[in-house]
């Protein structure tokens, strides 16, 4: 039996590589890989979670469970729009890489 | 079991939702030219929804196993975004024909976000945060790339996605640890378990802290507001218009559900963050705001601005005592800063000739003489931003500064009054070169766009002389909210 806390730990050491990744990549689709690794992350904690709440209440609760697969559903529609975003932008300045693309500014 | 009662309470999301989803089949059927029908039946589907909202306002449901509330709070709410939705599709109706962007989707991806935002209202489960959250931002990703051959416009989209989505996974990951302390995702049960006193206590805090970062990226608050000049100066200027007064006004709505329902007990945790929070969004919002001479990069900068203020009021919100002045306060500001902001939004759509040019501050000039009139309304809404007397501006800050001297933040307030004498700069700023400058300036003048221009103004005048009315219906809301 694998206790909770290497659960946790696992969790939230994916969420800070995500993080990192969001944050010093340049590359969009490369952003866009970290943020997928964060909410992957999410969902390790809260099934762990669900499952330990689950055991100690002695009988099954959907909660968790639903959690997970709502945010299963909600990345896979946010993958689907950044990257007609991406690919709008790669349309228009043939690179993908965020820090190449500055028009705004000020 | 759906009992009809769960149905009830949240009929008009399910209206705006259905509508929406209706009028992106039935626009299949309109030619090109005539997008203007598909407006209409927007408006149309809006107002339905509105007149649901007015009819169930006053009742108290919790639907669908407390999952979703429906009370004062949520049917002031919806009626600030419903509103804010018919006024967007005015200002875009002429606009996106001008920019040659005229499709029908527009109309539907601002319903389907507006029944994000009215859900945000109504969520009374983590979940329903989470999934509301989801709903009110992905159209508004595309609506903000909607100018797809424009770059300014695509890289805007792509800054907003990309943070938004950063910005979704803290709330996640606090939504998770909040569900690690309790093992509840419901605000009844996790409000019964704080107050029992078997939450882990650090996991909570952290998951508090989590959702802050979160709702600190959609209401722009420093340092969490870097987005907001890019993406409001790419985005079509009436998904801007649209952004700085509904967008904000649900991120303000999460915020205040979240946290005075679930984290009163943490506010000695909460509370210095929030204060550092607001008085750096006043000042830096307020300071970098002088350096620009785009105007949609100063309105935006201004919107942070505004949310600071916002922030000022709330960061009593474990105080008991005045927790409710704060929330009638916000409530009100909202209104006064969503009329104010439409308004001066509306006067950029008039004044920009192609896609996000004739926005510097040189371009007013000699709008004063040739249209007097719009540049009336303009000195009306920077003196109402100012927050000058007698216009909706000066209550609604009033009534901020006033639940944080009662909460005993007089440093903060006096930090605000300060930024606020600062912002007076840059917003008389506009007005002296509307009316001082020599200018010879060609304006196309919608009928539409005009209509919510006066409106707006008369509001801002007209209200400010009997503003407790408005802040009497926000009391009301106020009541029902816990």
């Amino acid at each position: 039996m694998i206790p909770l806390s290497w659960y946790l730990i696992l969790a939230a050491v994916l969420f800070s590589v995500g993080m990192f990744g969001a944050i010093s990549r340049k590359n969009a689709v490369a952003v866009l890989i970290s943020i997928e690794l964060m909410l992957n992350a999410v969902n390790i904690n809260i099934l762990a979670f669900w499952h330990y709440h689950s055991q100690s209440l002695g009988y099954t609760e959907i909660n968790g469970l639903v959690f997970a697969a709502v945010v299963i559903i909600a990345a896979a529609a946010e993958v689907a729009i950044g990257l007609a975003i991406i690919i709008a932008v790669y349309r228009l300045r043939k690179t993908v890489v965020a820090s190449d693309i500055n028009v705004l500014k000020g | 079991m759906t009992r009809m009662i769960d149905i009830y309470s949240i009929l008009p999301v399910m209206i705006v939702a259905g509508w929406a989803l209706l009028l992106l089949v039935v626009d299949l059927w309109i030619p090109r030219h005539r997008k203007g029908i598909t407006a209409l039946l927007a408006a149309i589907g809006l107002a339905i929804a509105l007149g649901f909202v007015l009819a169930s306002s006053g009742n108290t449901i919790l639907g669908f196993n407390q999952m979703v509330v429906l009370d004062g709070f949520s049917s002031f709410m919806q009626v600030l975004f419903l509103v804010s939705g018919m006024v967007a599709v005015a200002l875009a109706y002429d606009y996106i024909q001008r920019m040659n962007i005229n499709h029908g989707e527009f109309y539907v991806l601002m319903m389907f976000s507006i029944a994000g935002m009215m859900l945000m209202s109504q969520a009374y489960n983590l979940l329903m945060v989470f999934l509301a959250l989801e709903l009110l931002s992905i159209p508004l990703y595309v609506l903000t790339g909607f100018a797809r051959t424009r770059l300014e416009s695509e890289e805007a989209s792509l800054k907003y996605f990309l943070l938004g989505a950063f910005a979704s996974g803290f709330v996640l990951y606090g939504t998770a640890l909040i569900f690690s302390a309790t093992g509840q995702l419901d605000f009844v049960g996790i409000a019964a378990v704080v107050t029992a006193g078997s939450a882990n206590s650090v996991l909570f805090l952290i998951g508090a802290a989590l959702l802050l970062v979160g709702f600190g990226f959609k209401i722009a608050a420093v340092p969490f507001q870097m987005w907001t000049p890019d993406v409001y100066q790419g985005a079509p200027t009436p998904v801007t218009a649209f952004m700085s007064v509904a967008v904000k006004a649900a991120g303000f709505a999460a915020l205040m559900r979240v946290f005075l329902v679930l984290f009163p007990s943490l506010s000695e945790h909460l509370t210095p963050i929030l204060w550092v929070m607001a008085a750096l969004t006043m000042i830096v919002g307020n300071i970098v705001a002088l350096a620009q001479n785009n105007i949609k990069r100063m309105l935006a900068y201004s919107a942070i601005a505004h949310a600071g203020y916002i922030l000022m009021a709330f960061v009593a919100f474990g105080n008991g005592e005045v927790v409710g002045n704060t929330v009638a306060a916000t409530l009100f500001y909202l209104v006064a800063y969503g009329l104010t902001s439409f308004g001066a939004w509306a006067l950029v759509i008039v004044i920009e000739r192609e896609y996000g040019k004739g926005i510097l501050l040189d371009d007013l000039a000699g709008i004063g003489k040739h249209y007097p009139w719009l540049g009336v309304a303009m000195l009306v809404f920077m003196l109402s931003f100012a927050g000058v007397p007698l216009t909706m501006g000066f209550w609604g800050k009033f009534y901020l500064f006033r639940t944080a001297v009662q909460a005993g933040y007089i440093g903060l307030a006096i930090i605000g009054l300060l930024t606020s004498v600062a912002s007076a700069y840059y917003y008389l700023r506009v007005v002296v070169y509307m009316f001082m400058k020599p200018g010879e300036p060609k304006l196309q003048i919608n009928p539409w766009v005009s209509l919510v221009i006066g409106v707006a103004a008369l509001a801002v005048l007209l209200l400010s002389l009997i503003p407790w009315t408005i802040l009497e219906l926000a009391s009301r809301a106020v009541l029902l909210l816990q």
